[in-house]
This record gives C-alpha cells, sequence and structure tokens, in this order.
C-alpha cells in the first residue's frame, strides 16, 4: 500500500524549524516560577510527599532508647552514645529513665529470670510504636550462660525483638550498623500496617 | 594491711574459755563446733583485746561429705584479722545459728547461703530466698544439682 503524503519535505522542514526557533526564543526569558500563584511567606516551603515517609522519617530521626542494660554490652552503648561514635548523629542522645518516653529498648546484657518480669514490665509501658535490639550474644540466645538455671535463653523467650546483632559484646560500629538496619525497617513500615 | 592472726594461738586462748567447743585450729583457719557458734563469736566480738567489729563476710562451701560455712572477721581497731569455719552434716535440713545479732552485714549473705545451698540459719530475722525467686526447684550451688 501507498502511503499518501499529507507534508512535503520541505514543510515539515520548515515546522521543525520553526519549533526549535520558538524554544530558543522561549529560553532566552526567565524561568516561570511554579509557586507565583503561593504567598510570599508559603514560598519555596512546599514539599510533596507521602504520609509513611514523614513519619518514617521522624521516627526513626528520633530513636530514643529505654535504659535496659543489664550486664556488661552496656559499657559497648555507653561508649556507642560518647562522644568518638556519637549516636546523637541519629537523634538518640536522650537515654530514657521512663519507659513512657522511650521508643527503642537496646538490651544489652544477660537476662536473668529473676530480672525478666521487669525488663517485660518496661517493655509493656514504652508507647507504641516501639522497637527492640537485641543486643550481643546472651540477648540472641542467652549466649554462653544458656544452659544455666538462671538466664533467660534470649530476650525473644520475654520481648518481640526487631534486630539481632551478634558479638561477645559488639564493637560500637556494629551497634550503629543494628541502628541503621533498624532504620531501614522503620522507613519501610505503612500506617496501613499499624496495630497489626 | 591486716594481720591474719595465728589460728594455733587463738584456738588456745579460746579453749581455756569454751572447754567444750571442740576449737580446732587448722592451717588457714579455725573450726568451731556449731553447737558452740554463737557463744564463741560474741566472746570474739566483744572481748577488748580482741574486738572483731567488722565481718568480712559470710559464705559457703559443699564439700560432698559436709557444709562448711566460713566466717572472715576483721578488728577495725587492731587491724588483724582471723578465719572461723563451721561444718555441718546433715544434708536433708541442714542447720546453723544465725549471726545476724552480732554483725548485722550476716543477712543478705546468710539469705544467699539459704537460697543457693539450702542451709538454713536459725534466728535470721527475714529467711526466704534473695537471688532466685519464690518457686525455684533446688539449691542450684550444692554439688548434687542437676
Amino acid at each position: 500500500m501507498e502511503i499518501e503524503e499529507v507534508y512535503s519535505r520541505q514543510e515539515i522542514d520548515e515546522a521543525e524549524g520553526k519549533q526549535i526557533n520558538e524554544l530558543i526564543a522561549r529560553s532566552q526569558g526567565i524561568i516561570p516560577d511554579p509557586d507565583q500563584w503561593l504567598d510570599e511567606e508559603l514560598k519555596r516551603n512546599v514539599m510533596v510527599t507521602t504520609v509513611d515517609a514523614v513519619l518514617g522519617w521522624a521516627r526513626r530521626t528520633s530513636l530514643w532508647p529505654v535504659v535496659c542494660f543489664p550486664a556488661c554490652c552496656a559499657f559497648e552503648f555507653i561508649t556507642t552514645a560518647a562522644s568518638r561514635f556519637d549516636i546523637s548523629r541519629f537523634g538518640m542522645e536522650i537515654i530514657r529513665a521512663s519507659p513512657r518516653q522511650g521508643d527503642l529498648m537496646i538490651t544489652a546484657g544477660t537476662l536473668t529470670w529473676k530480672m525478666a518480669p521487669q525488663v517485660k514490665r518496661i517493655y509493656d509501658q514504652m508507647a507504641e510504636p516501639k522497637w527492640v535490639i537485641a543486643m550481643g550474644a546472651c540477648a540472641i540466645s542467652g549466649g554462653i550462660f544458656r544452659s544455666s538455671y538462671s538466664v533467660v535463653p534470649g530476650y525473644n523467650h520475654i520481648i518481640p525483638v526487631d534486630v539481632y546483632l551478634p558479638g561477645c559484646p559488639p564493637r560500637p560500629e556494629a551497634l550503629i550498623h543494628a541502628i541503621r538496619m533498624l532504620h531501614e525497617k522503620i522507613g519501610k513500615r505503612s500506617i496501613i500496617q499499624e496495630g497489626k | 594491711m591486716t594481720t591474719a592472726l595465728a589460728p594455733g594461738k587463738i584456738a588456745k586462748q579460746l579453749a581455756r574459755k569454751f572447754p567444750d567447743a571442740a576449737i580446732e585450729a587448722g592451717p588457714d583457719g579455725l573450726l568451731l563446733k556449731s553447737g558452740q557458734l554463737l557463744a564463741v563469736m560474741e566472746y570474739l566480738k566483744k572481748s577488748p583485746d580482741l574486738d572483731f567489729n567488722y565481718l568480712n563476710h559470710v559464705t559457703g562451701v559443699d564439700y560432698y561429705d559436709y557444709f562448711e560455712v566460713v566466717y572472715q572477721l576483721t578488728s577495725l581497731k587492731y587491724n588483724h584479722g582471723l578465719v572461723l569455719k563451721v561444718r555441718c552434716y546433715d544434708r536433708e535440713k541442714p542447720v546453723l545459728p544465725s549471726v545476724t545479732g552480732l554483725w548485722q552485714g550476716a543477712d543478705f549473705q546468710e539469705r544467699e547461703i539459704f537460697d543457693l545451698l539450702g542451709i538454713g540459719f536459725e534466728g535470721h530475722p527475714n529467711l526466704r530466698r534473695i537471688v532466685l525467686w519464690e518457686g525455684f526447684k533446688g539449691h542450684p550451688l550444692r554439688k548434687d544439682f542437676l
């Protein structure tokens, strides 16, 4: 089948040339401001995003740890909190003695059955949303004390755990890595899943 | 540093005062009969030339055939110390007199021995478990535990 020519080659080239010249002419002027219709104060202060992204950002950049440091991993946590590793970079420098103001429980140490009701109570008193990092071998599985009559073989027997951080004890870099992993996890959470 | 008193010397002094206490001087301390424990302890604390006004610690040991409870005393005035031991041969219901009436610091330590070794202390004001929970079966520092 033969295609009927509507425009001649000359006409197509001329139309193209005209369009390019128009674009060049328009680019010479000032680029129009898309926020021109806004008030002076609102200009340049508007960002469009999702509710999940804002909530996730707010939550992960102000994780306040609650005090739960029953054993030696606490020293690695203290080092992480001090100036050299400085968790205030992540908005975590406020370590709460009241569980009602904490978001994150870093379980730094061996837990005995005698202490377990207190840890469970502190976790229950924390306001939602809340997270738990099981720090160190004892927190994950009881560690070298696993077969003891008095040691809880892992915090996950008592409370739900979000991130497992191995080490005996884990170095501050490892703890920061676990915190970063938790940040990722919080970022993926949606308010639609809330309460589930 | 605190000078350790020679057990043999003290044993002779005590034997004169308590002829039926069967005091033996071991290589590292005095071995007392549990029946006379309180009387001897009171004498050690209150006699002016010994003046053991400070109890360093009370601890218990399981030697399979018997339990041994060890007391370490110090005189803060004379800066000398002494180790005393008593034995308890009953495994079912071992009982010793409590020294909380003489040194209040013995309170928690006797509770710990009661908790972990199952040795009762007669005259203790508050004898219940301290590091394990109510309902725990057995005494884990006994050699036959598990």
